[in-house]
């Protein structure tokens, strides 16, 4: 706190004297009598008065608080004083009984409320209160978003939004908004709110005590457009918002062209550091949008630059793309070279550490960037190659322990490459769930190093890394197929514990099995428990219901149910033997799906079919699964959790069968944070959410976005949506067709070998040439060599044999000079 | 009875027999049910018949191998005289893994039973070779394998017959005039006759196979020892000590093993005599052609050297004859010696193959050998297959096909090429989504054996499939049928291949090169095309090279002009796992050739959550890793089968581009 203080003294001076202040110096309460009271007030001054019977106690606990209270509402101009109602001169605001005392806030000598001493229950509720009541006009208080949307709406154009949520009047929380207001109140429109609800509705997730938002709307032109949102992440208290409003006034992108080590803005006085995002002449159109849509991203913790090279005194490494300069007296200013804008952001809330680059180093190599590892997953395992895994949770099975231990107890065995990335990456979240299911799991985790024990994977048949397979009961293990991640390796392991399918024995321990209490604690990992009814003769479907179940096993649960009294079950949900029936637990429904004559291959299918849900959140798992079904994509983008009216549109239009031919969805973004990757690929900036998109990525590539001026209802969907049939919208991006391309060139051998071959014909000993001199040689060599490439190999050949064999005569070998006797 | 004067003086007893026997059999009245059947028939009970045998009897073949003597490994219970044998017996490496550590394992032969390595049978880094012949013993019997001993197979012929796999049988006739009908005929019978070069005087030398191996018998005396390769010098180094001096005379230059990485040429552990030659010691290295000399006995019974073109210019008496120092009195042989020791190697022993099996010897530079296709298959007949020592003409001075750590890795591919040829059964491969292809590729290239020791002749192939979103991956192919790929091995190849060879640096080795320049080692990745030790080589076609193009490449490559051609630079360790220098690389290579990106990403991008590096990247490991371009891990079995793993990067994985066609359906 004082660290931080220092830091923002050179800014809001008026501001932060109070700040400092008020914690060190207290003055104490003037107790005054009620006409000496009245004679101090002066015109427009705010004074607060407690008024008691004089021969009321001397303290109490609301007095402590008053008293606390004193110094800083003073620095807001605010006096504060005890009045004692003595007999002989009483007030009107001198209660009638001890215990009907209450506090009074005058304008001059105008009465501006009156709070019961209850309200004021600490020296927080004391300042809030008072400020609320004087910053009335200043702070818009609201309850629903339809006031929200009209004050937003008013001041587009004119004024920016300071928005806040507390849980309640008085709390911290709230006096650090209106402290905040008192300073800033007349530059933003402060709007405050309690409800939660309203919070919901603008897509806040996991919401907390209190959120302070800041609505960009000065620069809206569009009424129709929304105003960008950025949310404070720092807890709210009074110098985290004093913070986040300078930076919300600091220009959001500011070009510079001097050295990065002089440049200096109000971010790095208040202690946020400083990007600069290397931008030259031929590219500056698109340096400067990359750089606006980081410093959106950014805005808040850190401030950004455009750093123009070209009229760039200083010399900056030639490659380096972004630097990076912490606020700290010092600190270094880092070239880094970064390919993807999120490694920027991430560098910024300190998550990835990027291999830097060295000033002076290869300014003359091919090409250096070649060697820089953008394979995230091996940069990950390569930077925390050092990190010891605590790898004693698993047992390291050998050649020699393998059989013996995977007959002994059940096993789960990770078969991986220490040399492999991905393998040791995965090797983690192996020891993660080691860790989670420690002393809870009979099932004993075991690991097999392939770069060691290459035979061993070879005979398990594991021919690729990593693979985890699951021996169990001597039984023919079985392979995961799963997300290489611990919760989905999880869930196969609980949901192996179970045989697959389960036999179940008598009709209520069916219906507790479809209503998912028999398996409760694994019913979260299974959406679906399918259960196979069959009369007790029907051995063939039997058979092939319990394959399927096997072949499912590790990822749905499965039951089966063959009693005499089947038709209990069979009646009950109305199917026809051999029935499946499918409970979705989410839902609390069960169907059933007749399937005579399917054979194991059909009862995989129903069952994988059954698990795909109608409108799903998209996430990056589940994504493969409905891009299979080859549609477009229907996606609504959410910015948190959905609303549900949205929902519901959706599931009425599917019901109506308008959705047919599109796999509707929506994605989370707080839960895929992929999406915005995703919006800004679609959009070039991220729009404002809700949004609805349909791409048509199997064929065409294009994108068409719902208007988002239109409310996302049924009607007005299913207008576009029959307008986009009609080809009476055009889309607004074409994705490209091919774009899973090689990230970086590889060198070309093949062509330095040919310029060699050309231009040093007897290079003999390699010491005679300088290899970076070759370098330069070979470059210049490129474009000739082709054509000359046969020819000078072979004189070459036999040039090099007349010298290796000059000391021999008439020796008949010409062409096999290796071969004799 | 050409064949009995080629056996000559030096063919075994057993042969002699064999001849006297010969009539016998023609009179023999014909079974009616013709002589015994099998489908291979395997001459040679030494590691190379073994190794076969062990092929095939695994594979469940009808086969028997023919042996002469009563137990395998016959000629390791001669030879080498001085019984040290000079492939290395490396016990520790280090390591655990057990296909790497047959890297420097040069005497065991394959077998999946650990027990029959070698490393359990003598702990001597050159090895006695008493423990090979009790190591081959054990192996046939351990193994069970079915070896006819006391069999001498004196004669082979071909019997024409449409029924036959190759149009033609085997007729094998034994020492009992017993005949055996082999469809397939595997020749392992090693070079057997020691080689003899003719020339006046001859008469006077000793054989390495018969001169005395007690030092004592050398006793300052002065030795001639014809030829320098490993007999010659094994045989100096025993009498090194004893000698007045040792001359050792040669048509060509010593060829150290070392600077030809050659195993054949001269070890270093045999060597001694360079030592004491360079320094100034009497003994000493000459080199002429032995054609142009010719050895007399002077008067003391001692022996002098001469040109024959001396010998030629009349028939004169011993003592009259010209020496070349009476002319030229610095001539370098002109003392006298007490011994001439001839240690010129062996030849293949052709004598019991019929004409009619046309199985001709080697170019004049490798006469000793038969003539073989790459495929190890004879050029002369269908059918018959040389292996082990014998079939090294195809990589004679090149790789080790000549020597137990090679030639059980090509009999293994021979047993491949017969399985799919009479069997039915495809070259082993293993399939993969293209995700696994940097893997697939570093596994191998760090463990694989055959590659190693077989470097430039066999090769592991990858083959693309269609869009190239999955691979075949097939090991040890012999590369220089790479054009024949298709037909031997019953697997399709139209959608572009990899070819993984290991090879040193173009001009590093050689006999007249210094393999131990300043600046000789290459570090950086942009160099690797430079490296000069033993390193993979990468080569991409787009399309199968044709027969010509493999037999006209251009001089000095091994194998035609690629598409695109990748080296991963030499490691002073051979372990090509360094995720930059080495990995990284290949990578991009193999990206660029598929024109696809093979990395490897979270499901989520990192950052999500925790503000600290290391909470972050905690964070991060959990996530979940993705693989490489197809979407899909999970191939394992057929169907439509959940989970599914994407691997796309996170914004892609909703573009058509990051989406293949096949997303969300199984790799293929």
């Amino acid at each position: 706190m004082m660290s931080s203080s220092f830091n923002i003294y050179r800014v809001g001076i008026s501001f932060v004297m109070m700040c400092i202040f008020y914690k060190s110096a207290v003055d104490s309460l003037s107790e005054l009598s009620p006409q000496k009271y009245f004679s101090t007030l002066q015109p427009g001054k705010a004074s607060l008065a407690y008024f008691c019977q004089a021969d009321s106690p001397r303290t109490s606990i609301f007095l402590e608080e008053l008293n606390e209270a004193v110094k800083p509402l003073q620095d807001f101009g605010i006096s504060v004083a005890k009045v004692n109602c003595v007999k002989e001169e009483t007030s009107r605001y001198c209660g009638k009984e001890k215990d009907l005392m209450k506090v009074y806030l005058f304008r001059g000598n105008i009465l501006l409320r009156e709070f019961p001493t209850d309200t004021l229950f600490d020296v927080n509720a004391i300042i809030a209160h008072v400020l609320f009541a004087l910053l009335f006009n200043e702070v818009k208080y609201i309850t629903t978003l339809e006031d929200l949307q009209n004050i937003e709406n008013s001041l587009k154009g004119k004024a920016n939004i300071a928005f806040s949520y507390v849980r309640a009047i008085g709390t911290p929380e709230h006096r650090a908004v209106m402290e905040a207001a008192f300073v800033y109140g007349t530059t933003y429109q402060f709007v405050l709110t309690t409800e939660i609800a309203l919070l919901e509705s603008i897509g806040t997730e996991a919401i907390e005590n209190a959120h302070f938002y800041f609505f960009h709307c000065k620069q809206v032109l569009d009424l129709t457009q929304q105003c960008r949102r950025t949310l404070m992440e720092q807890p709210l208290a009074t110098l985290n918002i004093h913070r986040f409003i300078k930076t919300m006034e600091a220009p959001l992108l500011t070009e510079v062209a001097e050295d990065p080590q002089q440049v200096s803005t109000v971010h790095l006085q208040l202690g946020l550091p400083l990007v600069f995002i290397v931008s030259q002449q031929a590219t500056h159109e698109a340096d400067r949008r990359t750089a606006e849509w980081v410093a959106w991203r950014l805005l808040g913790k850190a401030g950004v630059l455009l750093l123009l090279r070209d009229s760039l005194e200083v010399d900056i490494p030639q490659h380096a793309n972004v630097v990076f300069r912490r606020a700290e007296e010092g600190a270094p200013v880092e070239f880094l070279v970064l390919h993807d804008t999120e490694l920027i952001i991430s560098r910024v809330e300190g998550n990835t550490h990027i291999e830097e680059m060295q000033e002076d180093e290869d300014e003359d190599m091919q090409s250096p960037d070649m060697d820089i590892q953008d394979d995230e997953v091996a940069e990950t395992v390569y930077r925390h190659r050092k990190t010891q895994l605590p790898l004693e949770l698993t047992v390291e099975l050998t050649e020699e322990t393998f059989n013996a231990t995977v007959v002994a107890s059940d096993s789960i065995v990770l078969f991986y490459a220490g040399w492999q990335a991905v393998s040791m990456a995965f090797l983690q979240s192996y020891i993660d769930l080691a860790i989670k299911l420690k002393g809870t799991s009979t099932l004993l985790l075991t690991r097999v190093n392939c770069a060691d024990w290459s035979d061993l994977c070879t005979k398990q048949n594991v021919t690729e890394f990593p693979v985890v397979k699951m021996y169990k009961e001597g039984k023919h293990p079985v392979s995961y197929a799963g997300m290489l991640g611990t919760e989905d390796l999880l869930k196969f392991i609980l949901l192996n514990r179970i045989s697959c399918p389960v036999n179940i024995t008598s009709v209520q321990e069916a219906e507790e099995y479809l209503s998912g209490e028999l398996y409760k604690d694994l019913v979260p990992y299974s959406s679906v428990s399918v259960l196979g009814l069959f009369s007790p003769n029907m051995t063939i479907a039997k058979e092939d219901f319990t394959k399927a179940g096997n072949y499912l096993r590790g990822f749905v649960i499965t039951g089966i149910y063959s009693e005499e009294d089947v038709l209990i079950l069979s009646n009950k949900y109305g199917a026809t033997l051999p029935a499946l029936l499918l409970a979705r637990h989410k839902e609390g429904k069960v169907e059933s799906i007749p399937f005579a004559n399917s054979r194991v291959q059909d009862i995989v299918q129903i069952v994988t079919n059954a698990l795909l849900e109608t409108f799903p959140e998209i996430t990056v798992e589940n994504l493969p699964v409905y891009l299979r079904l080859q549609k477009p994509l229907l996606i609504l983008f959410s910015d948190g959790s959905i609303n549900p009216q949205y929902t519901k549109a959706i599931l009425t239009l599917v019901k109506e069968k308008h959705l047919d031919s599109l796999t509707p969805c929506w994605l989370n973004l707080k839960n895929t944070p992929a999406g915005r990757g995703i919006l800004q690929t679609y959009f070039n900036a991220l729009p404002p959410l809700p949004l609805i998109v349909v791409v048509n990525l199997h064929s065409g590539g294009q994108v068409f976005a719902f208007p988002s001026e239109q409310a996302i209802t049924e009607q007005n969907l299913l207008l576009w949506l029959k307008k986009l049939e009609a080809g009476l919208e055009s889309p607004i991006t074409i994705l490209p067709a091919q774009e899973w391309k090689p990230p970086l060139p590889a060198y070309d051998f093949l062509s330095m070998m040919d310029a060699a071959a050309s231009q040093h014909p007897t290079r003999k000993e390699p010491e005679c040439t300088k290899e970076t001199n070759m370098q330069k040689n070979d470059k210049q060599q490129h474009e000739d060599k082709s054509t000359i490439r046969k020819e000078p190999v072979e004189t070459l050949r036999i040039k090099h044999w007349n010298r290796s064999n000059w000391f021999k005569e008439g020796d008949k070998s010409f062409r096999h000079d290796n071969k004799e006797l | 009875m050409s064949l009995l004067a080629a056996a000559g003086l030096w063919g075994p007893p057993g042969l002699l027999l064999t001849f006297a026997l010969h009539p016998a059999l023609c009179l023999r009245p014909a079974p009616t049910s013709g002589p015994p059947h099998r489908d291979y028939c395997v001459l040679g009970a030494g590691p190379a018949g073994l190794q076969m045998a062990y092929f095939l009897q695994r594979a469940g073949r009808d086969y028997a191998v023919f042996e002469r003597a009563p137990r395998p490994g016959s000629f390791f219970t001669r030879y080498p005289r001085h019984r040290k044998l000079i492939s290395i017996n490396k016990r520790h490496t280090g390591k655990a893994n057990a296909e790497f550590n047959l890297r420097h394992d040069w005497n065991s032969l394959l077998s999946h039973d650990p027990r029959l390595l070698f490393r359990h049978y003598s702990s001597a880094y050159f090895p006695d070779a008493g423990d090979m012949v009790r190591y081959l013993d054990d192996f046939a019997d351990r193994l069970g394998l079915h070896v006819l001993y006391n069999t001498t197979i004196a004669h082979v012929t071909l019997n024409k017959d449409r029924q036959a796999w190759n149009g033609h049988y085997f007729l094998l006739t034994d020492q009992m005039g017993h005949a055996h009908r082999c469809s397939v005929l595997l020749v392992a019978t090693g070079l057997s006759v020691p080689n003899q070069v003719d020339f006046p005087g001859s008469e006077y030398t000793e054989g390495y196979e018969s001169v005395s191996v007690d030092p004592k018998d050398f006793e300052g005396q002065n030795v001639l020892i014809l030829g320098r390769g490993n007999s010659a010098f094994e045989t100096a180094e025993n009498i090194l000590g004893v000698t007045n001096f040792i001359h050792m005379l040669s048509r060509s230059r010593v060829r150290l093993s070392w600077a030809t990485h050659y195993v054949g040429d001269l070890r270093a552990i045999n060597n001694g005599l360079l030592d004491t030659y360079q320094l100034k010691s009497l003994d000493g290295l000459l080199e002429s052609d032995l054609t142009d000399l010719a050895i007399v006995k002077d008067r003391e019974g001692k022996f002098r050297v001469t040109l024959k073109f001396f010998l030629e210019e009349g028939n004169q008496s011993t003592d009259a004859i010209t020496l070349p120092q009476d002319d030229n009195d610095n001539f370098a042989m002109r003392v006298a010696y007490d011994r001439v020791i001839r240690c010129l190697g062996w030849n293949f022993d052709f004598s019991i193959f019929d004409k009619s099996l046309r199985l001709s010897s080697g170019g004049e530079f490798s006469k000793k050998y038969p003539l073989v296709k790459a495929s190890y298959e004879s050029k002369g007949s269908r059918g018959l297959f040389v292996l082990g020592t014998a079939s090294h003409s195809v990589d004679y001075r090149k790789s080790a096909g000549g020597f137990i750590h090679g030639f059980r890795y090509t009999a293994r591919a021979v047993h491949r090429l017969l399985e799919h040829r009479h069997h039915g059964v495809a070259w082993p491969s293993t399939e993969h989504p293209v995700s696994q292809l940097t893997s697939s590729i570093v596994r191998r290239i760090n463990e694989a054996s055959g590659l190693y020791q077989m470097f430039g002749v066999l090769a592991d192939v990858v083959l693309l499939k269609e869009n190239a979103t999955a691979f075949e991956y097939l090991e040890e192919l012999p590369v220089q049928m790479l054009a024949q790929l298709e037909t031997i091995t019953g697997r399709r190849a139209r959608h572009g291949l990899f070819v993984i060879n290991m090879e040193y640096g173009r001009n590093f080795s050689g006999p007249d090169k210094d393999v131990f320049f300043h600046d000789r080692s290459v570090g950086h990745t942009e160099d690797a095309w430079q490296s000069n030790f033993l390193h993979p080589v990468i080569y991409y076609y787009r399309h199968l090279p044709t027969e010509q193009e493999v037999r006209f490449r251009p001089a000095d490559w091994a194998l035609p002009r690629p598409t695109a051609i990748h080296h991963i630079v030499e490691d002073f360790l051979t372990d090509w796992t360094a995720p930059v220098g080495h990995i990284l690389p290949l990578r991009r290579f193999l990206e660029n050739c598929l024109d696809t990106d093979l990395r490897s990403f979270y499901a989520e991008p990192a950052g999500k959550k925790g503000n600290s590096p290391e909470a972050g990247c905690q964070e991060k490991h959990k996530a979940i890793a993705g693989h490489g371009l197809s979407p899909i891990i999970s191939s394992l079995e057929p169907g439509v089968l959940l989970p599914v793993c994407p691997n796309t990067p996170e914004a892609a994985s909703l573009l058509p581009a990051g989406v293949p066609e096949n997303a969300g359906a199984r790799g293929n």
